[in-house]
């Protein structure tokens, strides 16, 4: 039960992006394509499941015993890195063209606040490694859910008329916005 | 370029968030209020010059195939360092920026000034670089968490000139994507005339 | 400027260099950082405390104790004393039932069960709405009164308690936690 409200609260209530400030470098970014948008979410999703399970164990193992909670930062965006480039490695051999689709927003994934932000936040909120799990995959779909609707917006936008200063970031920010006062909405589900 | 112009190009001509769009999620969370952009600015900026110092200083040293792994060291130590004198002596605006400070290491204006100009250029333009950068940002926090905190809670600096409340939205998420929207609409409007 | 090649020997001793410096650099700091650190943790604390009991001269945090919640959880109890007589009990208790999350609240009761006064620690209810606990036309409705008569519910739920306008549930969520702490009191009181 307590995993269902992990869920629901990951993704819609307290909603990675529109609601936690987080992934908003790579949500700009990656927006205009509905396919560049799936392919970069399932990414997500593996790096952010994958690195929070270390990172626990790491804190929980390493940094908690010996009293080195100060090394967390470092350690953390280390392990982040790392599995990044390994993501790399096995795309490049898996699937060559969604590697190329991807692009530099592959690396990128390193420097994305939603990865360290959640694998900080499993440890800040006392979950346990299974929890810890549940939230990460529910914050990458929350992550994935937000991209696919402002890039099906975007898609959509291409038509109309923007007028030459709002085009591009500004025009995004302005519809993330909407978005987050209608995923405001979902404040007060769960009780 | 002079160093003079190498200065103050972070202000306006590539502002880190204005103009070259980067490091929008703590721009996004931190500028409730303007004290709290201005502070995430300032710690930003601390780590934006000790890691552009350290990485000029070391870049002939380190072999180019395990450049990012070690910039992201020295990077996050600094990160690391301003997160435990901010916890120390500033402990009411640490728990304000809460988990942005960490944050900061996936800041990409940071990784992108040592990538860009640190690991090629000597000491001092990288700490100038560093600084005006930094100055850049914490300006456009400053101002968007002016805006902010004028509109959405009718206060500046924690003064309050109206009664009651203010536009509340402008203090949550929708209020700051909507805002730096349109901000960031204002200064492409000016670039063109 | 001359680099140096991306030999395996060059790159683990940068590598090692690097780990080793940054590690002592950060050790040194968070020493130096560590006095200061406990000392404002310990000043919020103490500063929590004194808004909630009356003047006292011991140290309430030295004399802390926990006591079971009877939930499985307990709460840590701070006694106020003034030359060794107790004037009141801080209590830190929180809730779950916030709107937006879990409330902690710093209580001061009596040794006879009244509420002395209250103060907010954390929170993330609607700005303009639940924040509004932690104004006075909300929370000192309950200076000076004692839970064993003065019914914990808002006026909704039939009891005294008049809640924030459109904001039932952050008051519903902030009677809460502070019939938690009385009760856990209570409890602990007659053992």
């Amino acid at each position: 039960m307590e995993y269902i409200l992990i869920i629901i609260s990951a993704i819609f209530i307290n909603n990675v992006v529109l609601s936690q400030y987080l992934g908003i470098c790579p949500f700009l970014g990656v927006s205009n394509k509905v396919n560049t948008a799936l392919g970069m979410t399932g990414a997500v999703t593996f790096v952010i499941v994958l690195a929070t399970m270390v990172t626990y164990l790491i804190q929980t193992y390493v940094l908690n015993k010996l009293g080195i909670g100060f090394m967390q930062t470092i350690t953390f965006i280390l392990v982040i890195a790392s599995l990044v480039q390994m993501v790399e490695i096995i795309l490049k051999k898996v699937s060559p063209p969604l590697y190329q689709a991807l692009g530099i927003f592959l690396p990128l994934i390193t420097t994305n606040c939603a990865v360290l932000g959640v694998a900080i936040l499993v440890i800040k909120k006392e979950y346990n490694l299974i929890e810890g799990v549940v939230y990460s995959a529910s914050t990458a779909i929350g992550f994935g859910l937000a991209l696919v609707i402002l890039a099906g917006i975007r898609e959509q936008l291409e038509l109309a008329e923007v007028p030459k200063a709002m085009k591009g970031v500004p025009i995004s920010l302005v519809i993330a916005g909407i978005m987050a006062l209608a995923f405001m909405g979902f404040t007060g589900i769960v009780k | 370029m002079n160093q003079l112009q190498n200065f103050t190009k972070g202000f306006i001509k590539e502002n880190p968030v204005l103009v070259l769009v980067l490091g929008m999620c703590p721009t996004l969370a931190t500028t409730s209020s303007a004290i709290n952009g201005l502070g995430m600015g300032i710690a930003t900026t601390f780590v934006l010059i000790g890691s552009n110092v350290v990485i000029s200083l070391l870049s002939n040293l380190i072999p180019d195939k395990v450049r990012i792994p070690a910039f992201i060291v020295i990077i996050a130590s600094f990160v690391t360092i301003v997160d435990l004198l901010m916890q120390a002596y500033v402990p009411d605006l640490y728990e304000k920026l809460g988990i942005f400070i960490p944050l900061i290491v996936v800041n990409c204006i940071v990784l992108g000034r040592a990538e860009a100009f640190a690991s090629k250029n000597a000491v001092f333009p990288s700490f100038v670089d560093g600084f005006g950068m930094g100055l850049g940002f914490t300006m456009a926090l400053g101002i968007l968490g002016a805006i902010r905190e004028i509109i959405g809670s009718g206060a500046i600096f924690g003064y309050k000139f109206i009664s009651g409340d203010g536009i509340l939205v402008f203090i949550l998420a929708p209020g700051a994507f909507i805002a730096l929207g349109y901000l960031i609409a204002l200064i492409n409007r000016f670039k063109r005339t | 400027m001359a680099k140096t090649e991306s030999t395996f020997k060059n790159m683990a001793m940068a590598l090692t260099f690097i780990a080793i410096g940054a590690s002592t650099c950060l050790g040194f700091v968070h020493e130096f950082t560590k006095k200061p650190i406990e000392l404002s943790i310990l000043n919020k604390k103490l500063n929590a405390i004194k808004q909630v009991v009356p003047e006292f001269n011991n140290n309430p945090n030295d004399e802390m104790f926990r006591l079971p919640t009877g939930e499985g959880d307990s709460l840590d109890i701070y006694p106020a004393k003034k030359d060794d007589l107790i004037v009141g009990y801080a209590i830190n208790t929180y809730t779950k039932d916030g709107f937006s999350g879990n409330i902690s609240i710093m209580a001061g009761f009596k040794p006879d069960g009244s509420i002395i006064n209250t103060s907010v620690l954390q929170q993330k209810e609607t700005p303009g709405l639940g924040t509004k606990m932690t104004e006075p036309l909300f929370k000192d409705q309950f200076i000076d009164k004692n839970p064993s008569e003065f019914m914990l519910k808002v006026k909704k739920d039939g009891g005294p308690v008049d809640a924030i306008t459109a904001a039932t549930i952050s008051s519903r969520a902030f009677c809460d936690a502070i019939q938690r702490a009385y009760n856990t009191l209570q409890k602990g009181e007659t053992k």
